[in-house]
């Protein structure tokens, strides 16, 4: 009997300690994951796979930027001296323009000469660039292959241009989105914070109980409605609120998104506020009372410096729902991928991006890795607040 | 004259009738102990005197609770002004998670004063007065938490002491120490009663019977017997507190 109990706690003991071993496991797995799938956008051509710029062998230029290769295809440089070449216009060419030089005939019925032809092409036009699939180059092609510039760390960060699908190079800059998720943000905690801060004072300290009772469980509730519905709710009412008040052309706006973001980051705020608030000992409240205090002394100077780190928290962690929520900003801020400059234009966040162009994004190319890469930024921004969160915890236990 | 006044004081926590038609006074520069079982109402007497009573919801007081010849319930009575007068110390020590300076000076900044001089002053003669001086002196700045709960009481005392009230009202301030701080502490009320007027909740009769000079014994809402402590504790008027006294009951 005692032999068979004793078997069945190693049995339970083996259980939990599997059950933590997968979960620790599934966590280390996703960020692996995120991490090996974003920083795949990092040191490389961000040309599609398999493709390449060519140019004949007697042109000297040897490697272009990103940013050179968008002027010359947007046609805002025309002349090879503009980037560092032979005065002699360039001609743009793509595998879609062979047919302006040769005929279906000259090429085959399965295209079987068109690597041939592609060598005729470039010997006869020195001024060619050739944004072309390297298969389907002839193995003694006469042009040399120019060397795109690499996808940094710092253009994708600082980088003002989102244009994940142009061609031939799209532009992976997600400043503008970095600083509408900021401004977002912002504008939710200007709105959530002296709110959410007064309801907890108010429910901690100023309520009566009963009062208490109900509107706590109501503020719990709000935190449990999907954002979707916070998202319809803001589309429906504030989107239109904030472009009459403001007499703007549209209404979604960064300050839409404030505000809906603001009333989700509420509940958030609010309880822990709350209920940090409420851990600041009766016997300290009554000694300050007891020494004459007046209510307010007493909040100021002994119930909030005994909750500060709670409501730090209460604070850090209302952001941290406002930088994560994906959903209702999606839908009320606009998604321009310009930079935002106030509260009343349009701006796109992190999260929202992943979600409209994850979908659209084709498994493994580079959008698909950049969205990622998006993922890691917005993993970093959420480790550093909970970090945060535990530092300030750690620093309430001392 | 009379420093302290309870008239016909009947008081209600919701339907429970906890005090029941209690008068009792206090003269100036005495000690009155309140003794009697737990649950009796002791300390709901005691925090009528600086209406803590009131933090508490759905509570009523009836009667007459005069300190210095005012009615310090009258409608035109600014409660913080009230609590300046008397100060308080409680059961368990309860400093601010402040420094040692800081928590004496509480109560003068509360009130507006926060000249370095006069602060620096007042906390030391608080902590002279509490017979703690010599031990913290040169640890002002330390945290109040750091010290011993003997320690932490006679700061909560010079606290207490740091406004200058006129009445103290102390709630079992030794039953949370050991023997040596409660030896210190009762040499302090012994030392403040030139000074103060001061209600002390014991459970302790040995304490009661050192350090007061009328005793009030409370059962079951109701104040038994109110007399000089020796006459109380040698002669009992009252069956009932000959028992309690004899620790046949409590
Ligand atoms: N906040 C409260 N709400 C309701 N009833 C209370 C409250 N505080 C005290 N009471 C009741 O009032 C009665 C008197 O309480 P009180 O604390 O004054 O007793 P006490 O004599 O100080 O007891 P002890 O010696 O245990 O401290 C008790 O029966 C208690 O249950
Ligand atoms: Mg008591």
């Amino acid at each position: 009997m005692k032999r068979f109990r004793r078997l069945f706690e190693k049995f339970i003991e083996g259980i939990l300690l599997s059950s933590s071993t997968i979960t620790s496991l599934t966590v280390i797995l996703i960020v692996l994951f995120l991490f090996r799938e974003g920083l795949g956008i990092f040191n490389r051509s961000p040309l599609e796979h398999n493709f390449i710029i060519a140019v004949s062998k007697q042109n000297p230029v040897q490697d272009l930027s990103s940013d050179q290769l968008k002027a010359i295809f947007n046609q805002d440089i025309t002349n090879w001296s503009q980037v560092g070449g032979k005065n002699d216009s360039i001609i743009l060419f793509t595998v879609n323009d062979i047919t302006n030089y040769f005929t279906e005939e000259e090429l085959g019925a399965s295209l079987e000469y068109l690597p041939q032809k592609l060598n005729e092409f470039i010997v006869s036009h020195p001024g060619a660039l050739m944004h072309i699939s390297d298969k389907n180059l002839p193995s003694d092609f006469q042009g040399h292959t120019i060397h795109v510039k690499n996808i940094s760390v710092k253009d994708f960060l600082f980088g003002k241009q989102w244009y994940p699908t142009s061609e031939p190079i799209p532009s992976f800059g997600i400043w503008p989105m970095i600083i509408g998720t900021f401004l977002v943000t912002l504008g939710a905690l200007l709105i959530a914070l002296p709110l959410g801060l007064a309801t907890a004072l108010f429910l901690a300290e100023v309520a009566d109980i009963r009062l208490r009772n109900i509107v706590k469980p109501l503020v719990e509730l709000l935190a449990g409605i999907p954002s979707v519905v916070y998202g319809f709710f803001g589309l429906i009412v504030i989107v239109p609120m904030v472009q009459s008040t403001f007499k703007l052309d549209v209404g979604e706006t960064v300050l839409a998104g404030s505000l809906v973001l603001g009333i989700m980051a509420l509940p958030t705020i609010v309880t822990i506020a709350e209920d940090a608030l409420r851990t600041t000992p009766r016997s300290l409240k009554e000694a300050s009372l007891a020494l004459g205090a007046t209510r307010w002394q007493t909040l100021r100077r002994v119930t909030i410096p005994y909750a500060k780190s709670g409501i730090s928290a209460a604070i850090i962690l209302g952001i941290g729902r406002a930088i994560g929520e994906t959903m209702a900003v999606l839908m009320v801020t606009g998604n321009a991928s310009n930079v935002p400059h106030s509260f009343l234009v349009p701006a796109r966040t992190l999260p929202a991006t992943i979600a409209a162009e994850l979908g659209e994004a084709p498994y493994g190319g580079l959008h698909f890795k950049a969205l990622f890469a998006l993922g890691i930024v917005l993993f970093l921004f959420t480790i550093m607040i909970n970090l945060t969160v535990a530092y300030v915890r750690n620093k309430e236990r001392k | 004259m009379i420093q302290a006044e309870a008239k016909n004081v009947n008081f209600y926590y919701g339907d429970f009738h906890a005090l029941k038609d209690i008068s009792m006074t206090f003269e100036p520069s005495s000690v009155t102990a309140l003794i009697g079982p737990s649950g009796c109402g002791k300390s709901t007497f005691l925090r009528l005197f600086n209406r803590m009573n009131e933090l508490i919801g759905n509570t009523r007081l009836e009667g007459l609770v005069t300190v210095d010849g005012k009615n310090i319930y009258d409608k035109d009575v600014q409660v913080d002004e009230i609590r300046k007068r008397i100060g308080m110390v409680f059961q368990k020590p309860n400093p601010f998670p402040k420094s040692i300076f800081e928590n004496v000076a509480y109560g003068l900044r509360v009130n507006g004063i926060n000249k370095k001089s006069i602060l620096d002053e007042v906390v030391e003669s608080s902590l002279k007065k509490a017979a703690l001086w010599e031990e913290v002196k040169d640890n002002l700045k330390k945290s109040a938490m750091a010290l011993s709960g003997g320690q932490q009481q006679r700061l909560c005392i010079a606290r207490a002491l740091a406004v200058e009230p006129h009445l103290l009202l102390m709630d079992e301030p030794a039953s949370a120490l050991d023997p040596i701080s409660t030896a210190k502490v009762e040499d302090l009320i012994f030392e403040l009663k030139k000074q103060y007027t001061i209600i002390i909740v014991t459970h302790n009769l040995q304490q009661a019977g050192r350090i007061s000079d009328y005793t009030g014994f409370f059962y079951l809402g109701s104040l038994i017997e109110h007399d000089k402590t020796q006459k109380m504790f040698l002669n009992p008027a009252d069956e009932r507190t000959q028992s309690y006294i004899t620790g046949r009951f409590g």
